[in-house]
């Protein structure tokens, strides 16, 4: 049994990176209704239990590959805010010198495979990535994360099929908020994802995504599973969109209540809350802490050097082989 | 004096060898493994490097080939096989929008150093959905690079330079040219991906082509020259990136120009190799240059319609002969 104040540490790491993608979402929010953010950008807010759970339970070595709304997995994977704000304001210091904005934050070194603009593509690379750690016979293991919405295109039935048949080291994290873009979520997929599961012979467990200690927990069991040859498996995690399918989505489709019964769904209030119980001031201060150190990136980013055309150029191939 | 090998198997000797020379090199696909592919071209790894690096798959080419791309951004160098290149359309996704785009869309911190094969071309009826020729597609992606080699040496060669390449390689290998002999490759003549091959030289115009129709080009030289016509001609190898220089240079001493493919005419490669010509050897052309080329249909079943589809040598004399007249 873990000691109490290993309990307190984890909560409190937990409250952090809970609070990190939430301010860091509201920054993005107002940045982006300022025009600080070209493109267009998606909100995870109200699900950053999920992400922050999920990654408390990884290893160094293990990789993450994500989807359109991957702020939050970029984050809690440990992707460094100054380059994350460059990124997505489109600068050249930004992760990826601001070749993909906020669709494709990546970082290899931090395991993190990237965001992805398209629908189901992450849960292959995550695929593909697992294959490599078993080629290797390395111990890690590799994530997708994939909304319910994607769990109607067909490659992520393709790559559930695969994984069983293969046994391969790849936890799939559906991160289920009940919205397929501006449709509900039971208007698209047929039956539950468990039914999914279970038709690829693949462990299903399902937990709500309100609550980052419980995904830790249930990631912790999962992962050990996977980690000790059990296959893949499949963590479903029920959770709500605090906000459209991106900033600035009127919701046209979505009554106001329905949005107001999403809000009291609030990972970042129930771990401020658990945590005020166990050290009371802590919250305010990790808070206030995180807050720092965004204003401190979004001066960097502002302050930073507009993205290069030659040196996109040249990125095209590792040498280029164009004249 | 040099011994002779099948275009086949000197791609299965690449594949071997870079196995061999490297544990992160791995072969997948769809009955590639136990049955050797469908043409034979992997025959044999299984038994030689294991079922940990030599994967049958399911017939799930979305997810193979996708994987194939995590895999390469993982530290393998995946070797992926779709059995027909009309299959593609199955794994798009994975190679326009992951695969081409990993370096640059990461600022060039991260790539997807993988090999697809797949067989293109006809002849063998095997009707509209096993017989294209989609290589223009590929030529057309940023990031991508494609290759396409008519020669077993050739075919070796390039099949190693794709393996070791950085980035994402299409390696398009005619069916057709699967059971022809060609000398066995030599090390040291290794082959650069866009490196053109002239494969006769001549005075009066250039051929240009790649993969099989290189053989019906050298035909169309053959009876050329018996009416007096001195054809050079050029195997491209390589589409993207392609030769540039050697094409402009041949021009510029050839002056006329005649391209070769089995693709569908509109839009193909030889659309854009005659627009860059235009652009830049404007001046060296005494006539226009001239297209050799499936017509804009699909790819016909019955034999006698696959027969005139498909470009031959008849078809690149004509074109010749309408250029130098």
């Amino acid at each position: 049994m873990a000691s109490e104040v290993e309990n307190a540490e984890r909560t409190r790491a937990l409250f952090r990176a809970v609070c990190l993608i939430r301010r860091v979402e509201e920054r993005l929010e107002r940045l982006f209704a300022d025009g600080e953010i070209p493109g267009f950008i998606h909100l995870s807010i109200g699900q950053e239990g999920v992400a922050a759970g999920v990654a408390s339970a990884l290893r160094e070595g293990d990789t993450v590959a994500s989807n359109h709304r991957g702020h939050g997995h970029a984050l809690a994977q440990g992707v460094a805010l100054k380059p994350f704000f460059a990124e997505v304001m489109g600068r050249d210091e930004g992760a990826c010198r601001g070749r993909g904005g906020s669709m494709h934050v990546a970082d290899i070194s931090r395991g993190m495979l990237g965001a992805n603009g398209i629908v189901g593509a992450g849960a292959p690379l995550a695929l593909g990535s697992a294959l490599a750690h078993q080629v290797k016979n390395s111990a890690n293991i590799a994530v997708a994360y994939f909304g319910d919405g994607a769990v109607a295109e067909g490659v992520i039935h393709e790559c559930l099929n695969l994984a069983a048949l293969w046994r391969l080291p790849v936890l799939f994290v559906c991160e289920n908020n009940g919205w397929s873009e501006f449709s509900r979520a039971d208007a698209v997929l047929a039956v539950d994802l468990e039914k999914f599961a279970a038709a690829y012979g693949i462990a299903f467990t399902c937990v709500l995504g309100e609550d980052a200690e419980t995904v830790a927990s249930a990631a912790e069991t999962c992962l050990a599973d996977i980690r000790s040859g059990a296959g893949p498996a499949l963590l479903e995690c029920r959770t709500e969109r605090h906000r459209g399918h991106f900033a600035g989505d009127s919701q046209s489709y979505r009554g106001a209540e329905d949005v107001e019964r999403a809000e009291v769904v609030d990972p970042f209030a129930v771990m401020r809350t658990r945590l005020e119980r166990l050290d009371p001031g802590e919250a305010a201060r990790i808070d206030a802490e995180v807050a720092a150190e965004i204003e401190a990136a979004v001066a960097y980013a502002r302050a930073a050097s507009p993205s290069e055309l030659e040196a996109a150029y040249n990125d095209v191939y590792a040498r280029s082989a164009l004249s | 004096m040099s011994s002779e090998i099948k275009f086949g198997r000197a791609i299965n000797q690449a594949l071997r060898e870079c196995m061999a020379a490297d544990d992160a090199v791995i072969v997948i696909g769809e009955d590639i493994a136990g049955a050797g592919g469908s043409f034979g071209v992997t025959r044999g790894l299984l038994n030689e490097f294991g079922e940990h690096r030599v994967r049958d798959t399911p017939i799930s080419e979305a997810a193979i080939v996708g994987a194939a791309v995590g895999a390469a951004m993982c530290g393998l160098r995946p070797v992926v096989e779709i059995m027909f290149m009309d299959f593609v359309t199955l794994a798009m996704d994975a190679l326009v929008n992951q695969a081409a785009k990993m370096r640059f869309m990461f600022g060039g911190r991260a790539s997807a150093p993988l090999v697809l094969r797949t067989p293109h071309g006809g002849g063998l009826s095997a009707g509209p959905q096993h017989s294209q020729c989609l290589e223009a597609w590929f030529a057309h992606v940023p990031g991508l690079k494609t290759v396409c080699p008519s020669t077993p040496a050739d075919a070796y060669h390039l099949m190693k330079a794709a393996v070791a390449d950085p980035d994402p390689v299409i390696f398009i290998e005619n069916k057709s040219l699967y059971g022809a002999s060609g000398p066995a490759p030599q090390a040291e003549n290794a082959v650069a991906i866009g490196e053109a091959k002239t494969l006769r030289a001549g005075t009066d115009l250039t051929i240009l082509a790649y993969g099989a129709v290189c053989r019906d080009a050298l035909k169309a030289a053959e009876m050329l020259a018996s009416e007096g016509v001195s054809a050079e001609v050029i195997d491209l190898r390589s589409l993207q990136p392609w030769d540039k220089d050697a094409v402009l240079a041949s021009v510029a001493r050839t002056h006329r120009l005649v391209v070769v493919h089995e693709a569908v005419r509109d839009f193909g490669p030889a659309a854009e190799i005659c627009a860059h010509v235009a652009e830049f050897g404007f001046f060296d052309l005494d006539a226009p240059p001239e297209r050799v080329a499936a017509p804009f249909m699909p790819p016909p079943f019955a034999p006698d319609l696959e027969r005139v589809f498909r470009p031959n040598a008849e078809a690149i004399i004509e074109a010749a002969r309408r250029s130098v007249s």
